[in-house]
């Protein structure tokens, strides 16, 4: 997800490989998929980045509050629930399971 | 088949909630920790000599660890990887066997000696080298179980006691009121336990480590 985006947008258009995902038209949306970096170091990359995005925005301020764990931690949950969603099902208040 | 890479992702999770400091002055969940952690790391290592303060990454990393781990699983759903004894003996064994071989190589004849308490009659030794054989060898199995068994009780316990809540909730409210109250009552205990068993982990570890340093 390089962020290279030109200045003189008029004069010459930014490559495929480098445009940002809000950035791509709908019917390059394909080829830009494909030509994502989906080597190991890509994909950790990727978490690298997204990791920082939320640290930065939310953990990292100057007055931050609990919401930037809070939220983690709710996500957690939701995460744990769709792993145990199959036995979770039989629990159900249901006359028939 | 899709269960053992699941659970190492959730049994590395607790990492990303200890962020490390980059900056003299940092945001507030770090200076939090990083507060904790000197009070803790004081609190531990001032019975140690220079020898036993070498091990202040690897007992504050355990705590740490062992007490996030416990708090995580007491969130809904959650899966707690130290209530498998596969995950504590992993750990017992190997700082229990440090501590004791750290012994035996530095200071041979004092480790030696701890098999035979001062002052006993001289026709209990032989049995009494035995009794302490025996109870040293117990140590890590004692860490591994103790923690197994203290954190995989406090969730039945929860279990348990929020299904009764639940089916009593039809049949009669006061009664789901009181199993209510006892529900809250064993989850503010199961916060502390949760802390009090990496404590105790923990310190228990430093201890042998003080015996044999």
């Amino acid at each position: 997800m390089a962020s290279v985006v030109c200045v003189f947008r008029s004069s010459f258009s930014v490559p495929l490989k480098e445009k940002k995902l809000l950035d791509v038209k709908l019917g390059e949306l394909p080829s830009w998929i494909l030509m994502r970096d989906f080597t190991p170091k890509g994909i950790a990359g990727a978490f690298q980045r997204g990791y920082y995005r939320y640290y930065n925005k939310y953990v990292n301020v100057k007055k931050g509050g609990v919401a930037g764990i809070s939220m983690v931690l709710a996500a957690y949950v939701v995460f744990n629930y769709f792993r145990c969603y199959k036995e979770l099902k039989h629990e159900r208040l249901r006359k028939y399971h | 088949m899709m269960g053992l890479p699941i659970v190492i992702i959730i049994t590395m999770f607790p990492s990303i909630m200890f962020p490390s400091p980059t900056r003299l002055i940092n945001n507030r969940l770090i200076s939090i920790q990083q507060w904790l952690v000197q009070l803790t790391s004081k609190q531990m290592l001032s019975i140690h000599n220079q020898k036993g303060q070498t091990w202040a990454l690897m007992l504050m990393s355990l705590i740490l660890f062992i007490g996030s781990t416990n708090l995580l699983g007491l969130l809904p759903h959650s899966f707690t990887p130290t209530t498998q004894l596969s995950l504590n003996l992993g750990m017992a064994i190997p700082l229990w066997a440090g501590t004791v071989i750290t012994g035996f190589r530095h200071k041979t004849k004092a480790s030696l000696a701890h098999f035979l308490p001062q002052g006993t009659p001289l026709p209990l030794i032989p049995m009494l080298i035995i009794i302490e054989t025996i109870s040293l060898f117990i140590q890590p199995m004692a860490l591994a179980v103790r923690l197994t068994a203290n954190i995989t009780a406090g969730h039945l316990l929860i279990h348990l006691i929020g299904g009764a809540t639940l089916a009593l909730m039809n049949i009669s409210t006061i009664t789901a009121m009181v199993t209510f109250t006892i529900l809250v009552l064993l989850t503010i205990l199961e916060f502390a336990v949760a802390l009090i068993q990496a404590y105790v982990f923990t310190l228990l570890v430093s201890l042998y480590l003080h015996d044999n340093t």
